[in-house]
């Protein structure tokens, strides 16, 4: 019965039954009661080959619709990953090492998390961040769990309708067995956050934060000024939702005087993936850094002197704190990590920010020429966007999917229905001309 | 791995000018940000500028000062590190292209793979349906707490606030516990590290939510006493929640639903091979038994029989929603090429091997380290440090030193039961040779314990860093290289 992933022989098996006193493999399990033993097979396919694994897997995917260009957004977005950046993750150095609990032999993965911590505090402007989240949702989901435990005494948040609707059903989840009270805030008739409603909630002195998002589930680039001021004075604090890659344009949640930043680092060069594995990160400031759930790595020096890393401040974690631990999370998506640092090694500031200028571009372009077609129109003209947008269709046929499904026929995924006939419609750097002048055909 | 430290930093290679990408040509030509610059960011992020080979060799160093499951063995407790195949790898990314946003219609073959796995893991497991969504053991374990809390809710039975969790159970029991809102009761082990079932009578009432095991427990005892405990629980209107780190032992000889345990995880990453990647991402399904499966997390990936088609469901008894998507699809794939790998034929050995190996360990070292608990063990056993203390050689200096002779250290101190724990845990992918080479290596710790301590004590010698100062970087809180700075 020999098989690939198990080393042993019938007689190194003899040869070590021998050796802990025992005649049979059965005999290992003499201490488990006998009617609660399996005594049969697991009804499961038979073992397949390398080739038929491939061919099953081939087939499955020949089962997806494959589309030519991708103007899905919706919190997941569509960049380019360079070769190099897979190249590395795949390294089996970083792939199959374990938690950098042993600092001796994990250096690399402490390094490069130092570098990750690093980038995302720049990036969002804030000064400390954690060695990541599992994804943005659950991100803005630790970082309201993280207002509460800051507050003490106060259990409710605000959150805006403007986030992402999954973040929002993400926070109503945690909200709801944690034991927090949830107040959503209003959009108003501009798709951004009501300030009126901001002010009458704060009043009654029982906030412990506020979530907001930047861009918003429009694409909506809000308006922050003076948010901060009204929710420190109110003894909150702030948390603003971002999606990574647009920090490198937009004013960061660190000078909008945010206390944390959360949400999903896939727009750094991760594929989109069916939505995994994708990468949270948190950062916040210097004085809340012993609430921050999650790792976080630090520099010191070994016995010799030199400088290293190791994983710090675990008092806060449930290894150490057990229940009452800032947080339950044990693993992380440290190799995403990685994914987003050498992603963000190779293009730098220049390299964010013309992916940035591309999408603008590419969205203004696809936003003209829809309002222009006359079957469409903007339904928040009067705000601000980066690279996604909702048009509404505003001639009665065809209809809003029936021309959506003309561009699924012809290889173009072309948004996101929101639903009300409204499209979300995303542009990064992956979509040439061509793209996005035959989106705009097969949608008039 | 080498013993030369590379600890340069990305920043410190950046010179002003070069990059490292090419993009196309701009599809639309850029006039600026058309909105107020107020919105716009002040400074730049001062992300790295390198050139492409600078950053090759930069990570490619970096990750010479690694150890991993390629490079030498870990006979790391609780953590189940074992291969993580190739041909899986090359896998993985056969989803990559597939936006989440994409209509269920066009998503046929990812949501096959849903199903797959999801009928793969129900018939390991003995459940009657999966979640694939949680991202990882412990979001498993909240998200199985979540599940439990909404049985109650929907039966009107508010007042269950309570889990109960053995004083060996793994810290993110506790934790995942307190994050679902429940209290943690904790139960004490027996002088043989099982569950005292006399101390549990007593503490179930009407406030029990449920209580948490891991069977085999953390000391690789197998819990002979669980249906008991089970039937206890459910009579008081509990549920069993099991805990799937240690289920590896388990595989083709039994199966945690026929033990009586309603709602449970697995870490895949554990179990089903998918490579840790120093701390991530993972994955943790949970499964539960029959008449709690419209409890489990949206979305919920079904088969529609009378559509024909798979879909994305969320029903109205739902927990809720944990993720953003539906879980790190990457892993999932590579989890489920390992049990098509496996098959009906292979499957059933990885249990016994794999107990076999620590069994093997623990006899053959048992006479140099003090071993608390005799008798058969499952997948891992508990040290309680060295045989002979009398150099105060202690169980972090042998889990360094081990470090030195190309072994990955034990997981120490824990569980919490014995002052010098030293938890072991070989899994089936190791050879006869690869368990040799470690026991020897042990053994020649304990013998330099007794006519060398200093340099037990002050190990390891022969890795990249040596003892870096915890203590000093707990002080100082330099995260981030601009702190370091500013120090």
């Amino acid at each position: 019965m020999a098989f690939k992933y198990f080393p042993h022989t019938g007689q190194d098996i003899d040869t070590m039954l021998r050796a802990v006193g025992m005649s049979s493999l059965d005999e290992l399990y003499s201490d488990i009661p006998d009617e609660l033993q399996l005594h049969r097979d697991y009804d499961l396919p038979k073992a397949m080959s390398e080739q038929e694994l491939r061919a099953h897997f081939a087939d499955l995917a020949s089962l997806n619709t494959p589309f030519r260009a991708c103007f899905a957004g919706n919190g997941v977005y569509d960049h380019y990953t360079p070769a190099v950046v897979e190249e590395i993750t795949r390294r089996s150095e970083f792939l199959t090492g374990y938690t950098p609990y042993q600092a001796e032999v994990s250096q690399g993965t402490l390094q490069y998390i130092f570098e990750f911590q690093t980038m995302m505090a720049r990036l969002t402007g804030m000064e400390v961040s954690n060695a990541s989240m599992y994804d943005g949702t659950t991100a803005t989901a630790e970082a309201m769990m993280m207002t509460v435990a800051s507050a003490r005494k106060r259990n409710k948040v605000l959150y805006s309708a403007t986030l992402p609707r999954k973040v929002q059903r993400v926070l109503d989840t945690y909200a709801h067995y944690h034991g927090i009270t949830l107040t959503r805030l209003p959009e108003d008739c501009n798709g951004v956050t009501s300030r009126e409603s901001l002010d009458e909630q704060l009043a009654a002195g029982d906030v412990a934060g506020v979530i907001v998002a930047q861009p918003n589930r429009y694409g909506i680039v809000e308006d922050y000024t003076g948010w901060a001021d009204a929710v420190h004075g109110a003894g909150s604090m702030l948390v603003m939702h971002c999606v990574a890659n647009t920090l490198a344009v937009l004013r960061t949640p660190g000078e909008w005087g945010a206390d944390v930043a959360a949400g999903d680092g896939q727009s750094l060069g991760i594929p989109v993936g069916f939505g995994g594995p994708h990468v949270g990160f948190m950062c916040t400031s210097k004085k809340h850094i012993r609430k921050l759930p999650g790792r976080i790595v630090g520099a010191t020096t070994d016995a010799l002197g030199r400088r290293s890393f190791v994983l710090t401040l675990q008092a806060r974690e449930q290894h150490i704190r057990r229940e009452k631990a800032t947080s339950n999370i044990c693993s992380n998506q440290s190799l995403m990590a990685l994914f987003v640092t050498v992603y963000m090694s190779l293009m730098g500031d220049k390299g964010l920010r013309e992916v940035n200028e591309r999408g603008y571009s590419g969205a203004h372009y696809l936003a003209e020429n829809l309002v222009a077609s006359g079957n469409f129109k903007l339904c928040y003209p009067d705000s601000p966007f980066l690279n996604e947008f909702v048009v509404e269709t505003t001639a009665p046929e065809p209809s809003l999917e029936q021309r959506c499904s003309k561009a699924v026929r012809n290889g173009i995924l072309p948004g996101f229905i929101l639903g009300g006939n409204r499209l979300l419609i995303a542009v990064t750097e992956r979509q040439s001309r061509q793209d996005l002048d035959d989106l705009l055909t097969f949608l008039d | 791995m080498n013993n030369q430290l590379y600890d340069k930093l990305i920043f410190e290679l950046s010179h002003e000018g070069r990059q490292g990408y090419s993009l196309p040509d701009a599809a639309v030509e850029f006039h600026g940000f058309g909105m107020p610059a107020g919105l716009l960011r002040e400074k730049p992020a001062r992300l790295p500028e390198c050139d492409e080979l600078t950053v090759v060799r930069h990570y490619t160093n970096m990750s010479n000062n690694n150890f991993g499951v390629d490079t030498g063995f870990y006979p790391l407790g609780s953590c189940t590190m074992k291969y993580n195949p190739k041909v899986d790898e090359v896998l993985s990314g056969v989803f990559a292209e597939v936006h989440p946003a994409s209509p269920d219609e066009h998503v046929q073959g990812v949501l096959k793979m849903y199903r797959e796995l999801q009928r793969a893991l129900s018939e390991i497991a003995g459940m009657a349906e999966f979640t694939l969504n949680p991202y990882a053991g412990a979001h498993g374990e909240l998200t199985g707490l979540m599940i439990m809390r909404r049985y109650h809710e929907l039966r009107g039975d508010a007042g269950r606030t309570r889990v109960i969790v053995p004083d060996s159970a793994h810290g993110t029991n506790p934790a995942s516990a307190a994050v679902a809102g429940l209290e943690v009761v904790v139960v004490k082990s027996r002088e043989d590290g099982t569950v005292d079932v006399e101390a549990l009578k007593p503490l179930l009432d009407n406030t029990i939510a449920g209580m948490m095991m891991t069977n085999p427990n953390t000391l690789g005892i197998f819990e002979h006493n669980i249906k008991e405990i089970a039937s206890l629980v459910h009579a008081a209107g509990g549920l069993m929640y099991y805990d799937g780190a240690n289920l590896n032992p388990l595989l083709g000889r039994c199966r945690p639903g026929d033990l009586g345990f309603d709602i449970m995880h697995i870490n895949l990453h554990k179990t089903f091979s998918t490579p840790h990647g120093g701390g991530g991402p993972g994955a943790g399904p949970v499964g539960v038994r029959a008449g709690l499966e419209n409890l489990l997390p949206s979305p919920r990936v079904i088969f529609d029989e009378k559509a024909g088609i798979y879909r994305r469901a969320r029903t109205a008894e739902t927990m809720g929603n944990v993720t953003g998507g539906a879980g790190n699809v990457g892993v999932l794939v590579r989890a489920l090429a390992y049990i098509l790998t496996l098959g009906r034929e292979h499957i059933k050995s990885v249990g016994p091997l794999a107990t076999l190996n620590a069994n093997y360990i623990k006899e053959r070292l048992k006479d140099v380290y003090e071993l608390p608990l005799e008798g058969v063990c499952k997948h891992e056993f508990v040290f309680d440090g060295l045989k002979d203390k009398s150099t105060g050689v202690t169980t972090l200096n042998v889990a360094k030193r081990l470090l030195d002779y190309g072994f990955h250290a034990p997981t120490i101190y824990f569980p919490l039961l014995f002052h010098e724990a030293m938890m072991i845990e070989p899994t089936e992918s190791e050879s006869l040779e690869t368990l040799d080479a470690f026991i020897d290596a042990m053994r020649r710790i304990a013998a330099e314990a007794l006519s060398d301590p200093e340099m037990v004590k002050t190990a390891p010698h022969a890795t990249p860093v040596c003892r870096p100062d915890d203590t000093a970087a707990a002080l100082k809180q330099e995260v981030t290289l601009d702190l370091i700075k500013q120090a």
